[in-house]
């Protein structure tokens, strides 16, 4: 019950020792760190996962006229390859790392609520495990991952496809809000001491801003699908216009959800990149003041852009100028932040290392992203282009080369402090040319199949349009993602067991989590540091040059190669850092089962409604909701008080 | 950078201070509510967007529907009224509660949670009444627009004050165990920041679906 | 001692004591009465329109809102931490409400006056 079981408490009975090692260990975690790992390796299946699905819609639009899968498929496919890519890869990809590293970066031992971390990925998991099973047995949505309404009403789509939108994202959702919750109050109370607000590293500072997106838009979404679960199973009228019911509404509620999700997805990347570039320009983040409030006042633009997701549907003159406008001010914080880091560049002591080349991709593609925005943003052209192939290059320069490329320079960039081994730089560099191959082959024929009017969401096309090469061109392109992908997950496995020994801080970064070994041991921190500045590990370098706040570094940077020394400074002995939590006397919380048991108990609430709109033996389950309900209520009882926490 | 060693801590016991100084799981909570503000704003923008937009009746208050027959209101005021009142003093057995635990008066800790409890009880009775009046009345979730946005609004509502009057119920339990003393007056205010939100969310519920035409 | 005891010692000395909270719950049960008032006087009694009854009973129930929020759920004395995680929610949550009520009730009705 304690509120700060996870700082030092040096007189607290310390936790009986862990199990560390088997499945029932990883099961029971309360470490952020596993939960981190488990996170992150469920991310790189689901994005795979994906990857297949897009496969299917490329290899189905490579030539005209083409029937490698069905039109039903095919809708399966693409409404599919979209939930799995933003929900349970990408999101889950970032919270990967909210997981492992915030903790590391402000200081402290854990988050503030260690079981919640747990329940939020286990939520995570059933809800994931039900969207797949929906995709394996062709169960799949249907509908697009914006599911417009009135196509998902009952009387329009009679089978359990739209039920599994609606009851698989009302799970993931709420894992998100319950992480969210907890990374709010452990970035607001868990800083080390010293750490003020704007001591914060700047991943950090983009991390908290998204959790908040999260909480709020997420809330909007769960209320949206809500109706459309009334809708499909209680016989509501929220979004039937046969009863009054408008569909605009739902356009509304879910884009007032949908935009603040693309940044959801956005932010936490501009947080890495914040973090690779100035590691690797050897300069502290040019103008960081300006980077935080950018992302703030995002924050809040994105709540007043959704409508230009409507311009077709007739919002009428006022609407759409308002909406306009906004759209075209919100490019101005995010333009900021493109010169911020080419500020940074300039001048520095740049090392090309895999994640950062990632970064300076990043920059690229994203800015073509953003610009395709801005044309979309003005709602005359938009008429042109909505609809059409034009906005899935759009939405890939910023997912793909924005989200998706930050990733990886995030990936290579803290794998090493993940598994305290560095990741194959060659294959790290084949697998960037393949992607910067691959993605722009792949996306930017797209920007012209939108312009000659190819519309997306239609599974085939007549050959006489003169789209043929270009889908040819694009399809190649994503097929030979796929295999630079393959290369980047065995580069993962092999340098997970044989890449070479990270040390501390191979990259010689300035932020905490670099101060301790890699992997750190359970406790992150055996002594909790004091924080003097924004930048931590670079505090030395800055004294000698005197007049620059948080350091220039212009000696020595040769010195510090790829697997080469160890730039942190606190080293410990061998044996010390083999002591357990116990042996030191730190107290962490003991692992608890409650987490997976609860997380279940929610599955069977929503996963048991699935059966309603199944005919048959199936169609009464409904006391499965009931037990759900009673688990859940068990559970949270014995969460409340279990000992320990 | 300096390092402070774990052992000049114990010395030094400031350090078990979160950084803001705040409690966690209380600033958890008001995330928390944060969420539900939103949940809740949902649900009462739906309302809103379709306020007057039901194709029949019948109606919350008499008027005609959007295909123009006249249809009875079917909301019944002075019993809301008083649902209203209870709901609002119940609120105010909660932080009676609370002002007792921090008092260590364990009587009066006893009595307020469960009499706020029971209030929400009452409340709730007061609900069922009303929805089985309506359902009866020919309003169900699927008659009309005005039925499936008020039954899913307030019933949402209902469930929090469900949860709420578990929620309160198991706290007045510990009292009467004896395990409720001041140190723990933490938990009963994180209670009372959860009901008085969902009196809060009641206030504007009332305003804009009861008495504003 | 740690920020939950802290802050517990906090709440127990700034926080208001039962007497103000019967005062505030009086008060607030006034303004209950008087919305319900403002309701008949449009309704059964004719001496107030319905937007002036609508005006009434808003900022009323505003004022409730904001006496809970601040008195009952001791924002006006806890830190203003607090009320920054609450304030923004809340200001979406106006916002979202807002923005619905406009696009779907007010500029429709805008537009058919436009002839549009
Ligand atoms: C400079 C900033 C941006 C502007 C001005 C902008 C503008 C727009 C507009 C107007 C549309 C609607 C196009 C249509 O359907 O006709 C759109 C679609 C979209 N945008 Fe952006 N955008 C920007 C950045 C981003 C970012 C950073 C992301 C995500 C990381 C993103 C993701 C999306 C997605 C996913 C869609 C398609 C949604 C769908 O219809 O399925 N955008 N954008
Ligand atoms: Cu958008």
């Amino acid at each position: 019950m304690a509120s700060t079981a996870t700082v030092a408490a040096p007189h607290a009975p310390a936790a009986a020792p862990h199990t560390e090692t088997g499945v029932w260990s990883w099961i029971t975690t309360v470490d952020h760190k596993r939960i981190g790992i488990l996170y992150f390796f469920s991310s790189i299946f689901y994005f795979l996962v994906g990857g297949i699905e897009a496969l299917f819609i490329r290899t189905q639009l490579i030539v005209p006229e083409n029937n490698f899968i069905s039109a039903d498929l095919y809708n399966q496919m693409f409404t599919q390859h979209a939930l799995t890519m933003i929900f349970l890869a990408l999101m889950p990809l970032t919270a990967a790392f909210f997981n492992y590293i915030v903790p590391l970066q402000i200081g402290a031992r854990d988050v503030a609520f260690p079981r919640l971390n747990a329940l939020s990925y286990w939520v995570y998991f059933f809800g994931g495990l039900m969207l797949l099973f929906a995709a394996v047995t062709k169960m799949a949505p249907n509908v697009g991952w914006f599911a417009y309404a009135p196509i998902t009403e009952r009387q329009y789509n009679p089978g359990p496809n739209v039920d599994f939108y609606v009851l698989g994202l009302q799970i993931v959702g709420l894992s998100s809000i319950l992480a969210g919750i907890n990374f709010i109050v452990t970035i607001l109370n868990m800083r080390a001491p010293g750490m003020r607000l704007m001591r914060m590293p700047i991943f950090t500072w983009m991390v908290l801003i998204t959790q908040v997106l999260i909480v709020t838009a997420m809330a909007v979404f769960t209320i949206a699908i809500t109706q459309l679960m009334f809708d499909r199973m209680f016989g509501t009228t929220f979004f039937d216009p046969a009863r009054g019911g408008d569909p605009l509404v739902w356009q509304h509620l879910f884009w007032m959800f949908g935009h603040p999700e693309v940044y959801i997805l956005i932010i936490p990347i501009f947080g890495m990149i914040s973090e690779v570039i100035p590691t690797f320009s050897r300069k502290p983040l040019f103008g960081y003041n300006v980077m935080v409030f950018a992302s703030v006042l995002i924050g809040w633009l994105g709540w007043g852009v959704w409508s230009h997701h409507m311009f077709a549907v007739g919002l009428g003159p006022i609407a759409d100028a308002f909406f306009a406008l906004s759209t075209m001010l919100i490019a101005i914080p995010t333009g900021i932040k493109i010169f911020n880091w080419i500020g940074t560049m300039w001048g520095g002591s740049i090392r090309f290392t895999t994640s950062m080349l990632f970064a300076v991709a990043f920059i690229a593609m994203f800015t073509l992203g953003g610009i395709s925005g801005v044309m979309h943003s003005v709602a005359p052209s938009d008429l042109q282009q909505t609809d059409t192939y034009f906005v899935v290059a759009h939405i890939h320069y910023v997912f793909f080369g924005g989200t998706v490329l930050g990733l990886f320079a995030g990936i290579y960039f803290w794998f090493p402090k993940l598994f305290g081994r560095l990741m194959d730089e060659k294959l790290g560099k084949i697998h960037w040319v393949g992607t910067m191959v691959g993605m722009n082959l792949a996306f930017f024929p797209m920007h012209y199949l939108g312009m000659y009017g190819q519309p997306r969401r239609t599974f085939t096309y007549p050959g006489d349009l003169g789209w043929n090469w270009m889908n040819l061109m694009s399809t190649l392109g994503a097929y030979l993602l796929a295999l630079v992908t393959g290369v980047f997950v065995w580069n993962v496995i092999r340098s997970a067991r044989k890449g070479a020994i990270a040390g501390d801080n191979p990259w010689g970064a300035a932020t905490l989590e670099w101060s301790i070994p890699s992997p750190p041991p359970v406790y992150n921190f055996r002594e909790i540091p004091i924080v003097h500045s924004r930048m931590p590990l670079w505090e030395e370098d800055a004294s000698k040059e005197p007049g620059i706040p948080h350091g220039k570094v212009a000696e020595d940077v040769n010195a510090i190669t790829v697997g080469g020394t160890q730039v942190g400074e606190m080293e410990y002995p061998d044996a010390e850092s083999k002591m357990s939590a116990h042996d030191l006397g730190i107290h962490l919380p003991p692992p608890s089962y409650w987490p997976i048991i609860l997380a279940f108990g929610i599955l069977l609430v929503f996963g048991s409604l699935i059966f309603r709109n199944l005919d048959g033996a199936l169609h009464n389950l409904w006391y499965l909701s009931v037990a759900g309900v009673l688990l859940v209520a068990v559970s949270i009882f014995k969460w409340a008080f279990e000992p320990g926490h | 950078m300096s390092i402070v060693n774990a052992a000049d801590h114990a010395a030094n016991p400031a350090h078990l201070d979160t950084s803001t100084g705040l409690d966690n799981r209380k600033m958890a909570f008001w995330t928390f509510i944060g969420s539900e503000c939103l949940l809740f704003g949902s649900l009462i923008a739906t309302y809103l967007a379709y306020k007057g937009r039901s194709l029949v009746g019948p109606l919350p208050h008499a008027g005609r529907t959007l295909t123009g027959q006249q249809a009875e209101g079917i909301l019944d005021i002075p019993l809301t009224s008083l649902s209203t009142f209870v709901l609002l003093m119940s609120s105010l057995g909660m932080v009676l509660a609370l002002a007792a635990v921090q008092r260590a008066d364990r009587k009066g800790a006893i009595t307020w949670l469960f009499a706020t409890a029971g209030l929400g009880l009452v409340f709730l009775g007061f609900q069922a009444y009303e929805f089985n009046h309506f359902y009866h009345a020919g309003l169900t979730l699927q008659t009309n627009l005005f039925g499936s946005t008020f039954f899913l609004l307030t019933g949402f509502h209902g469930a929090h004050v469900l949860v709420g009057v578990i929620y309160l119920g198991t706290l007045g339990m510990l009292a009467v165990k004896n395990q409720l003393g001041p140190e723990r007056s933490m938990s009963v205010e994180i209670a009372g920041l959860y009901w008085h939100f969902v009196d809060v969310i009641w206030i504007v519920i009332f305003a804009l679906v009861y008495l504003i035409k | 001692m740690s920020s939950e005891q802290r802050e517990i010692a906090h709440d127990r000395h700034s926080h208001p004591g039962p007497k103000q909270y019967v005062m505030i719950g009086v008060i607030l049960t006034l303004m209950t009465v008087v919305e319900i008032l403002a309701y008949y006087a449009e309704e059964d009694w004719g001496i107030l329109n319905a937007g002036m009854a609508a005006a009434v009973i808003a900022i009323l129930s505003a004022a409730k809102f904001i006496t809970v929020v601040m008195y009952y759920m001791h924002l006006k004395f806890d830190s203003k931490i607090f009320t920054g995680i609450f304030i923004f929610p809340a200001a979406l949550a106006i916002l979202v409400i807002g923005a619905m009520y406009i696009v779907q009730q007010v500029l429709p009705r805008a537009g058919s006056a436009l002839g549009s």
